[in-house]
């Protein structure tokens, strides 16, 4: 019999070394979702939020519903970490966004111990008309780098629906990351998606989003700051089609890189089919703006402080 | 309290500054005039000791020590600081988070709310703005001398505090400069607004690197008006010229 309390213990920690509030997990007003390896340790459905979830022989699957016409106040927290220094976790999760409703989640992705962890996740998203839905992802993997993550995220929104997504590693090492995002937006339908991560040490980190604009005047912006140091390696490919009358997408990608050993590319990739489509794209790697680092330093700063002021601040 | 002597800076075979040399006294307005091109952003990051503004010869010294080697931040450390004419955007800092920088450690009593009231900004609206490419370029200049004034340095160098300012906001800058003398700061202006280089104590004339006049500021706006303005000869100053500045 796992001993429960013990394990929310440790992942609570967890979750507070990612950066998450742990008074957060104990509010009853928030809805919660906790999952420690294999198991579902904790649920809290508030109204109008639906989380149903059962163990799979590698983790957890579940079925998250906000709904119609529910606009929940607070953030809804997900936690899901991996204690041992070892393991597997897939989380296959289903998101459904009815009508109306609004919600934002909060994941903490926390792999504090990794030595050989991989987290797989296997997500699908639903927004339906006028819905709003805002996920943001911080992962923590310890200072090893022993953790493979492969998020996987296959997002459907419909007409004047609204995503907004951020997958965020900023802390400790980053591991062997390959995120795979895909939106496909209806009329008037708008998704955001924002990746920021400090790689560090060997880690490799590939990015992929994708934003098919199939509805007419649909928005979308794939944006991601990457900052390389050591021997990190780093890709990222932002893509958007065009296929709606009207629609507007824009790729920014900026990647630092520190040092001679780290590696950075970047290749935004734009199809307009629908001739009143407007696709554009900006890219910039390198090192860190001269004149950002001797304007910090002219008020003082050591050239590492005011590095680390300028990272920091691309990667808030 | 600073002392130029003799500096040379060199780009590509030509010298930008020509053995020029310069004294800002305590509490002084110092302001420099001059054509584009005639080296004034230079000087400026040559006093900052930007890098690639290496001097090549003559000595930079302050309250006496020489100075020319020392690094940005060390030259920081004693007080001196630039505002640059176009100042550089930050992604996800904060203004106040910025403003603050320059104060770590300074003791004094000055907010990030009151730096901003300073230059004309609402602090409501703008402490928690981030210093991005969403702020204008007069808003972001004036968040820079807000920077200033919050690092309350000996000696402030602004370059151009006054272009692409509207013209109702030049009081602001006005004021900033005043407070910072108030506070016992020196002051080198570089402008190209006879009206604010009217407040200086002194001004000097600057032509192809090198100070052509220094004197109070009505009588060197007068040189530089007879003869700087309407130049056909930019950095080929007059032998007669050079003579009776």
């Amino acid at each position: 019999m796992p001993d429960f309390a013990n394990e929310f213990e440790l992942l609570a920690e967890a979750y507070a070394a990612s950066g998450g509030d742990v008074q957060d997990l104990k509010n009853d007003s928030y809805g919660l979702m906790l999952v420690s390896g294999h198991q579902l340790l904790a649920k809290n459905e508030i109204p109008g939020l639906v989380i149903a979830g059962e163990q799979i022989a590698d983790g957890v699957k579940a079925k998250i519903t906000v709904k119609k016409n529910h606009r929940l106040k607070n953030p809804v927290h997900l936690c899901f970490g991996v204690i041992t220094a070892e393991g597997v976790q897939r989380i296959v999760a289903d998101f459904v966004i009815e009508e109306n409703a609004t919600a934002q989640f909060l994941a903490h992705c926390s792999f504090p111990n990794a030595i050989k962890v991989q987290h797989i996740m296997e997500g699908a998203v639903t927004v339906a008309n006028n819905a709003t839905m805002e996920y943001s992802e911080t992962h923590y993997h310890g200072t090893e780098g022993g953790v493979e993550v492969l998020p996987k995220m296959k997002v459907q929104v419909a007409p004047n629906g609204r995503y907004i997504s951020t997958f965020k590693l900023i802390k400790g090492a980053a591991g062997k990351i390959v995120l795979d995002y895909e939106a496909y937006l209806q009329d008037r339908a708008v998704t955001e998606m924002y990746a920021k991560v400090y790689g560090k040490r060997a880690d490799d980190i590939s990015i992929k989003e994708s934003i098919y604009l199939n509805g007419v005047e649909s928005r979308g912006l794939a944006k991601s700051r990457i900052v390389l140091a050591e021997q990190a390696h780093a890709e990222v490919l932002g893509e958007v089609i065009g296929n709606g009358a009207h629609s507007r997408g824009h790729i920014d990608c900026m990647e630092i890189v520190q040092g001679k050993q780290a590696v950075a590319s970047a290749l935004p990739r734009l199809r307009v089919v629908d001739d009143t489509a407007k696709l554009t794209h900006e890219a910039a790697i390198g090192s860190v703006d001269k004149k950002q680092v001797e304007t910090l330093m002219a008020r003082g700063l050591t050239e590492q402080e005011a590095v680390d002021v300028i990272v920091m601040g691309l990667l808030k | 309290m600073l002392k130029l002597l003799d500096i040379t800076i060199a780009k590509n075979g030509k010298n930008i500054l020509d053995q020029l040399s310069l004294t800002v006294f305590p509490r002084e307005i110092h302001s420099i005039l001059g054509q584009n091109g005639t080296g004034k952003s230079t000087l400026a990051y040559a006093i900052m000791g930007l890098p690639d503004y290496r001097i090549h010869s003559g000595q930079m010294l302050w309250q006496g020590e020489n100075i020319t080697t020392l690094s940005v931040t060390d030259r920081a450390k004693l007080g001196i600081t630039l505002a640059w004419q176009e100042p550089v955007r930050f992604e996800g800092l904060r203004v106040k988070d910025y403003l603050e920088i320059g104060s770590r450690g300074n003791g004094r009593n000055l907010t990030p709310a009151q730096s901003l009231e300073s230059v004309g900004l609402n602090p409501d609206r703008y402490l928690h703005r981030e210093v991005d490419a969403t702020l204008s370029g007069g808003e972001r200049k004036r968040i820079e001398l807000a920077a200033v004034l919050m690092m309350q340095p000996r000696l402030a160098v602004l370059d151009e505090p006054d272009s692409g300012i509207d013209a109702l906001s030049i009081d602001y800058i006005k004021g900033v400069i005043r407070t910072l003398v108030a506070k016992g700061s020196s002051v080198l202006l570089i402008t190209h607004h006879e009206e604010v280089a009217a407040m200086a104590d002194r001004a000097s004339s600057l032509c192809a690197g090198k100070i052509l006049k220094t004197g109070s500021p009505e009588e060197v706006t007068r040189f530089f008006r007879n003869h700087c303005q309407e130049c056909p000869h930019v950095n080929q100053p007059a032998e007669e010229v050079i003579q009776n500045a």
